[in-house]
């Protein structure tokens, strides 16, 4: 019977993720399996579209596990329908967060029979809320219930007793109050969201907060920063609930398949270094070490798989006079893979600091696999920093000593290849040796100073390898002042290296 | 692919169920935990645990097994696991034992058996040694089949696990197909030291545990460490949270917030302050930089907090 009132509104695009939310169309009827037909099935397909167009690959047999889940869970448990389609799409969790956002855009509506109350248990906000909603649904601002003071003191109560309902009703009131949401406006979701969020002030009501809780008495440290982070983690909850209403009604105004478009993000390892923003920077630094521990185990792997070389003769025969001159006992030849010196040789000027600290961290993560990693950065004057990954275990730290304490400068803090390589040359060349394997991190765009790449040929002569990685796309090698095509003439390889999978993928030949 | 899966009877009636029947047995699951088992048993699917170490997920595995009153059958994954130790091995001992016996035999009563009988006869199932797959297969009562640390075997040894854990079935040349009589539950954990083959991905229903949020982890807290205090279990849980926002080499685990929980126990603390964290600091964190780290964190006397705050 719910099968009747999903399927006439199906037809036209807008309406499907709005009216076939399991939520609110299927109350409480047993799963079906005509259920998981119809409407819905038309919505799955296109959530499955928007999936692969995010880079989350799913095959076939999993997007029919998918249905066939459908059929076994009740359809009105939003959770349950999230985990399900969770559990059988998606088989990596780098893509998770990927998964959530096509879920909550083709997922969220409201129906008309959504009432917050239901979430509401019993600590007596109801009646508030009730008030909130008023507010809302006089949506247009005629009749607002609140004034902004009110609805300010309210969100302290609510962050103060981590009232999850209230919060959420908080969301939606600041949403209809300070978003200024209008339809067909050509605006991303990220510029509502900054317009309600500095108009809700959180920097302020977390002082307050703070504030008031230490009224109450004498706290310790300790205290205090627990207290913080619990404050903290409510007021993201509150973000996301107000970035959660922006987006539904982005969704109700033009489309789940429209919205769902704006907002897709590359996943973690297709961050581009060179423009990746805070938020995607902090989900490399995540990303980058588990990578670095499996790229470890790999070549742990790849060093002992190949253990066994070809016969060894004089040992086979000498085994032999135990069992009377018969070869009984064939002994093999240990290869001894040779384990390379590495240096890295990078640029931490402010375009490519990012790149070269991914790739420092990377390197040093796996210097158990070479016989020695020595590194060294430059902008316009070149400083060795090995030092400072070895006296501690943490890379963040030793970053954060390279920016500060390294002696990088020499003129005026503009990249100069030509002055670095130069230099590098005449203190540390004798260093090289034939074992030696030299990385160079950067773009090359050198300012328009000499290139003086003689140096690279000089090094490459020595060396055993020498290779040139650079975060900028191919195709902007060699424009403006970049000049990475006169150093890549005497490399052994000059990799594009925008990401984490290319960077990945040339760390592990190196091993 | 999942003929049988329909005919089976299930296991549990709801996700709700799950999590009541887990709880009963100690292990508190949120709602994504217990909908991908109430899945897998419905599905007929194998569930793929991944999550850092010391979140439980083996313990998920041997809590469903307790739950339902099954036999829990556990394959340890280690590099070089191969089809002998995984799947079945014929009994050599026992075939030349046998061979012996028949030539005995025959040279006092001068009777001989034909080739044939004999060679059927020793590659009968009274020469089989089952390994804990094919167990799984011909179990008779209900079992929950846990492979553990899937990551850590070859990706070529994977293909092992392909037949057993799509067709549930295993194929021995001597003998034919033994097909399953009942479809097991199975659980696989992997740490993520690998990706693993997207042929064995594609079988698997995928479950991500995390570290469980505050409230979960104090109810896990109350529940595994009898007689705490509910106010030290909250100061606990949110101590570890804060913890495990700094950058660390090894973020403490659930088992590890237990192991502490049951230290302060012991000691007698009531009451977390700076001291009594930081000096049972390495019953958390594993690695010295970590505590070091940590230590400076918690005790931080900065004169002005507000400006770490993210």
């Amino acid at each position: 019977m719910t099968q009747e009132t999903v399927a006439p509104e199906a037809v036209t695009p807008e309406t499907v993720p709005a009216e076939t939310v399991p939520a609110e169309t299927v109350p409480s009827a047993a799963p079906t399996s005509e259920a998981a037909g119809g409407g819905l099935l038309e919505v799955l397909s296109s959530f499955v579209t928007e999936l692969r167009s995010a880079g989350i690959p799913v095959s076939l047999t999993e997007n029919l596990d998918a249905v066939e889940a459908l059929r076994h869970i009740p359809l009105e448990d939003r959770e349950a329908f999230k985990y399900s389609l969770a559990a059988t799409l998606v088989k990596n969790y780098a893509h998770w967060k990927a998964f959530e956002t096509v879920f909550e855009v083709f997922f969220s509506q409201r129906g008309s029979r959504y009432r917050l109350k239901d979430d509401d248990d019993g600590s007596g906000a109801g009646d508030v809320i009730d008030d909130l909603l008023g507010s809302r649904e006089g949506e247009g601002g005629a009749s607002e219930a609140m004034t902004a003071e009110e609805l300010a003191e309210m969100l302290l109560r609510a962050l103060a007793d981590g009232d999850d309902a209230l919060l959420r009703a908080i969301a939606r009131a600041a949403v209809t109050r300070y978003a200024g949401m209008e339809p067909g406006r050509p605006v991303g979701g990220s510029y509502y969201l900054y317009r309600t969020l500095r108009q809700l002030d959180l920097d302020a009501a977390m002082d307050q907060l703070m504030a008031g809780a230490g009224a109450e008495g004498e706290r310790t440290e300790l205290e205090e920063r627990l207290e913080r982070e619990e404050y903290q983690g409510r007021l993201a909850k509150l973000r996301a609930e107000v970035e959660a209403e922006i987006r539904r009604r982005l969704v109700a105004d033009r489309g789940a398949v429209a919205v769902a478009k704006s907002l897709r993000k590359p996943l973690p390892e297709d961050i581009d270094f060179m423009h990746a923003n805070r938020d995607e920077l902090v989900a490399l630094r995540r990303a980058i070490a588990p990578l670095t521990r499996k790229l470890a185990v790999r070549l742990a792997r790849k060093r002992r798989a190949g253990r066994k070389g070809p016969l060894d003769f004089r040992s086979t025969v000498r085994h032999s006079l135990s069992y009377g001159g018969v070869p009984a006992d064939p002994q093999f030849r240990h290869p001894r893979p040779s384990k390379p010196e590495i240096m890295v040789v990078a640029d931490i000027s402010g375009s490519v600091a990012a790149f070269a600290r991914f790739t420092l961290q990377m390197v040093h993560a796996i210097s158990s696999q070479f016989s020695r990693v020595r590194s060294f950065v430059f902008i316009d004057g070149i400083d060795e920093v090995t030092g400072y990954f070895q006296g501690t275990d943490d890379i963040g730290e030793a970053i954060h000593r390279i920016n500060t304490e390294a002696d990088v400068i020499w003129v005026d803090g503009h990249s100069d290849y030509g002055h670095a390589l130069e230099v590098f040359w005449d203190r540390w060349g004798k260093e090289v040796n034939p074992k030696t394997t030299i990385l160079v991190l950067g773009d090359a765009r050198n300012n328009y100073h000499a290139s003086q790449a003689w140096v690279l040929s000089e090094l490459a002569n020595k060396a055993r390898h020498l290779y040139w990685l650079n975060p900028e796309p191919r195709s902007y090698w060699d424009t403006g002042d970049s000049i990475v095509g006169q150093y890549a003439l005497y490399c052994d390889g000059a990799y594009e290296c925008r990401n984490l999978k290319q960077l990945e993928r040339f760390v592990e030949q190196l091993g | 692919m999942n003929v049988a899966a329909a005919d089976a009877e299930p296991r549990f009636a709801s996700p709700a169920q799950v999590r009541e029947g887990l709880r009963g047995v100690g292990y508190l699951a949120d709602d994504g935990i217990a909908g991908v088992v109430y899945l897998g048993d419905r599905l007929g699917k194998p569930v793929l645990v991944e999550g850092p170490a010391g979140t439980g997920k083996t313990q998920l595995a041997k809590s469903v097994a307790e739950a339902l009153g099954a036999r829990l059958i556990r394959l340890q994954c280690y590099e070089g696991i191969d089809e002998s130790k995984a799947l079945y091995e014929w009994n050599y001992k026992k075939q030349l034992l046998r061979i012996q016996s028949q030539r005995v035999a025959s040279s006092e009563h001068q009777v001989g058996e034909g080739w044939g009988d004999v060679e059927e006869d020793i590659f009968s199932e009274e020469f089989l040694l089952t390994r804990p797959l094919l167990e799984a297969i011909r179990a008779t009562e209900p079992v929950v089949l846990l492979i553990d640390e899937v990551d850590r075997v070859e990706v070529e040894t994977e293909a092992l696990l392909l037949e057993v854990l799509s067709d549930y079935q295993v194929s021995i040349p001597e003998l034919g197909t033994v097909k399953a009589t009942q479809i097991p539950l199975v659980f696989l954990t992997s740490n993520n030291t690998r990706e693993l083959s997207e042929a064995l991905k594609r079988r698997c229903l995928f479950l991500h545990i995390d570290y469980p949020d505050v409230e979960r982890e104090r109810q896990i807290v109350l529940t595994r460490v009898p007689g705490i205090s509910a106010a030290l279990a909250d100061q606990v849980v949110r101590i570890v949270r804060s913890i495990r926002a700094l950058e660390l080499k090894k973020a403490p685990s659930v088992s590890e917030t237990l192991d502490w929980a049951r230290t302060l126990l012991l000691l007698g603390i009531s009451n977390v302050d700076a001291d009594a964290a930081t000096s049972t600091l390495h019953i958390l964190l594993k690695y010295q930089s970590d505590i070091d780290k940590a230590a400076k964190e918690l005790s931080a006397t900065d004169a002005a907090p507000g400006a770490k705050a993210r």
